[in-house]
């Protein structure tokens, strides 16, 4: 048998079908739904009489326009057209006998975090949601990657996708990371190096000794923005530390079916003469805390850099410094921690885990913040209730930062946590776009411990100071 | 889904690169549970002001490209978010085809089901479309998607590659969901056998 990579194996335990000219459809084990990109697929299959075909391997969580302050029990806390969309997904789930959790559930969250936490995401699975960050679950080793509403559609009448395979691209981080560098500043700074169209076209599996020393936390941060460096899914191969977080989950299979599921999932890994379309190595050692600058997640420089000038660049990013720039209200050559902030924001499916709470209380402790507004959004309601019972809530709170009730909140900005114009925020979310988290808002990309740091200080902060 | 063929049509420029699915639709007006009504708000913050009044500036505001049916863009068009009401609201604005150097996978994939041409040619060759749609309302130019070709109003002939089946679904105006359900009987023996090989799935 010629050697594969764990895409290929995955990929080919879930072909139902091949054309002649090669295209497939891929059967898919998981599909995860919300609010916003759902309703037109539902009402498609309502006008052509067509049913879910799989509705015990459909999940639905409302997250993306949820309001996240205490009072959202109350209907009035949201606009009508949220609500409308909400309660189209409540009915839709209901018509249609998907798995669901509502917003009145303590399981509730954000998708990405929901679907592992649930136990819904495990090794080798294929797995599809319509949102760009399905990429998170591939840190379980699963095939997971977002869809646009017509392929909801398609997935929910027939639980498969007209696909034709990818390209391989491994992503080596070599060695250990230094204090203060995370998940975040790795799959930052592979997006600063292989530019945001970089994967276009690929699947890339993370591997090296920097992504087998994180956490299953760790992993899901670094899969999730694979689709920021063009990516449409990231893998990480299973391992022990899959298998722990997996165990006893809600989901996860139990007594023989566990053993069984075990068995497959060790030979879940890249075959070691497997063929690579592309490789792109990074030391460990060479990755400091990052934070971006512009309105790319590719424009990514180290902390103790410099405001760059457009003409630093080549080609058509010059005229894109350039609008960055304006638009960010940033002058070349500034250092970057002199950049002052008005808001912190830490959350979203990129940083809303327990672990990420846990990385921003410990330079939070005892701490005051010195900027005008700050929220931490809990990923899930369950990761709220365990920061509760460690006491990180009552680190935020007497540090100054609302602690709110979960969602998506202001990582995209539909609900009413938004920026307004020029406010300048540090996010642990994912895209730093033009208007993305409020018309003409400015925000700067970083993890949780730099989050927290900036919060303190008021200004853009290398967290090691503070170490 | 709308068939596309041939289209003749004015060209807008917009050199930009990395122009992403929340310039194109910002995010809120994805609160609709509706496909169609979204090209009013196509590339919203960067069309109008905060009063709604247009900005000058803008390719789409000028009046020789207001009824373009067809974008050259700058690299990695529609990166970003999943969001299908991108292509809606390029489609509901009266745009049928985009060429670029390069597009994000989703977006591109979204582009097909609903009726859009995505073009991607090397950057010389989109060089050569950007300063053609410069020219203005009178430079037209035309794609023959069954020949696989984008021509300048001077005449100057491109040739693209685009998947087979994509072609085929797009030319004849096809509901792939129901190509799919054709294949039926091959998803439920696939399940069959997945029961046995992975049952806690």
């Amino acid at each position: 048998m010629s050697p594969k990579t764990l895409y290929d194996k995955i990929w080919d335990a879930h072909v139902a079908h091949e054309a002649e000219d090669g295209t497939c459809l891929l059967y898919i084990d998981r599909h995860l739904v919300h609010e916003v990109t759902s309703p037109q697929a539902f009402e498609g299959l309502r006008m052509t009489n067509r049913t879910v075909r799989a509705p015990d391997k459909t999940i639905a969580v409302p997250d993306h326009n949820v309001p996240t302050t205490l009072d959202r029990a109350n209907a009035a806390t949201m606009t009508e057209d949220s609500r409308i969309q909400v309660e189209a997904l409540d009915k839709n789930a209901k018509d249609f006998g998907i798995h669901y959790y509502p917003v009145s559930d303590v399981r509730q969250g954000i998708v990405h975090i929901v679907g592992p936490e649930q136990g819904w995401t495990l090794p080798g699975m294929t797995v599809v949601c319509g949102d760009s960050h399905t990429a998170t679950h591939g840190a379980f080793g699963a095939l997971a990657h977002g869809i646009g509403t017509s392929e909801v559609e398609h997935v929910l009448a027939t639980q498969t996708l007209i696909q034709r395979k990818g390209k391989n691209m491994k992503v080596e981080i070599t060695g250990k990371l230094a204090l203060g560098v995370t998940a975040k500043d790795i799959t930052l700074s592979v997006i600063g190096e292989t530019g945001t169209a970089g994967g276009t076209g690929y699947v890339i599996e993370y591997c090296g000794e920097a992504i087998r020393d994180l956490s299953m936390e760790g992993r899901m941060t670094v899969c999730n923005m694979a689709i920021e460096g063009g990516a449409r899914a990231g893998l990480i191969a299973p391992d022990e530390k899959t298998f722990e977080y997996c165990k006893g989950r809600p989901h996860a299979p139990k007594g023989a079916q566990w053993e069984a599921a075990i068995a497959w999932w060790k030979t879940l890994y890249s075959d070691d003469d497997a063929h690579w379309d592309k490789v792109v190595t990074i030391r460990g050692e060479d990755i400091a805390p990052v934070v971006t600058w512009g309105t790319s997640p590719e424009d990514v420089l180290p902390i103790t850099a410099k405001v760059p000038a457009a003409s630093d660049f080549t080609g058509g990013k010059v005229d894109s410094a350039q609008r960055s720039l304006d638009y960010m209200g940033l002058t070349p050559g500034t250092p970057l921690s002199d950049i002052e902030i008005d808001t912190v924001f830490i959350g979203s499916c990129t940083n809303g885990r327990i672990e990420d709470l846990r990385a921003a209380a410990a330079i939070l402790k005892g701490k005051k913040i010195k900027v005008k507004r700050a929220m931490i959004v809990p990923g899930s309601g369950l990761v709220r209730a365990q920061a509760e019972e460690e006491g990180l809530a009552d680190i935020f709170k007497e540090a100054g930062f609302e602690w709110r009730l979960a969602g998506c909140s202001m990582c995209l900005a539909m609900n009413p946590d938004q920026l307004s114009e020029g406010e300048r925020c540090v996010s642990t979310s994912n895209r730093n776009f033009e208007g993305r988290q409020g018309y003409k808002g400015r925000t700067h990309l970083v993890s949780p411990g730099m989050a927290a740091a900036a919060a303190i200080t008021g200004k853009l902060t290398d967290v090691r100071e503070m170490m | 889904m709308d068939k596309f063929t041939t289209l003749t049509g004015i060209a807008a420029p917009m050199p930009l690169v990395n122009i992403d699915t929340d310039m194109i639709i910002p995010k809120q007006f994805l609160k609709t549970i509706k496909r169609s009504g979204l090209g009013v708000n196509l590339f919203d913050e960067m069309r109008f002001d905060r009063q709604g009044n247009e900005i000058p500036d803008f390719v789409l505001n000028q009046d020789a490209y207001r009824n373009a049916e067809i974008l050259v863009a700058g690299d990695n068009f529609g990166c970003g978010s999943s969001r299908e009401h991108a292509p809606w609201a390029i489609k509901d604005f009266g745009i049928r085809c985009v060429i670029s150097t390069s597009f994000a996978d989703i977006f591109y994939n979204n582009c097909f089901k609903n009726g859009i041409l995505p073009i991607a040619l090397p950057a010389e060759a989109v060089d050569v479309l950007m300063k053609d749609a410069e020219k203005g309302a009178n430079a037209r130019m035309t794609v023959d998607l069954a020949a696989q070709t984008v021509t300048t109003s001077d005449g100057e002939v491109f040739s693209f590659e685009v998947d087979a089946f994509k072609k085929h679904c797009l030319i004849e105006g096809l509901d792939d969901i129901g190509l799919t359900m054709a294949k039926a009987d091959s998803i439920q023996s696939f399940e069959t056998q997945a029961a046995q090989a992975r049952p806690w799935v």
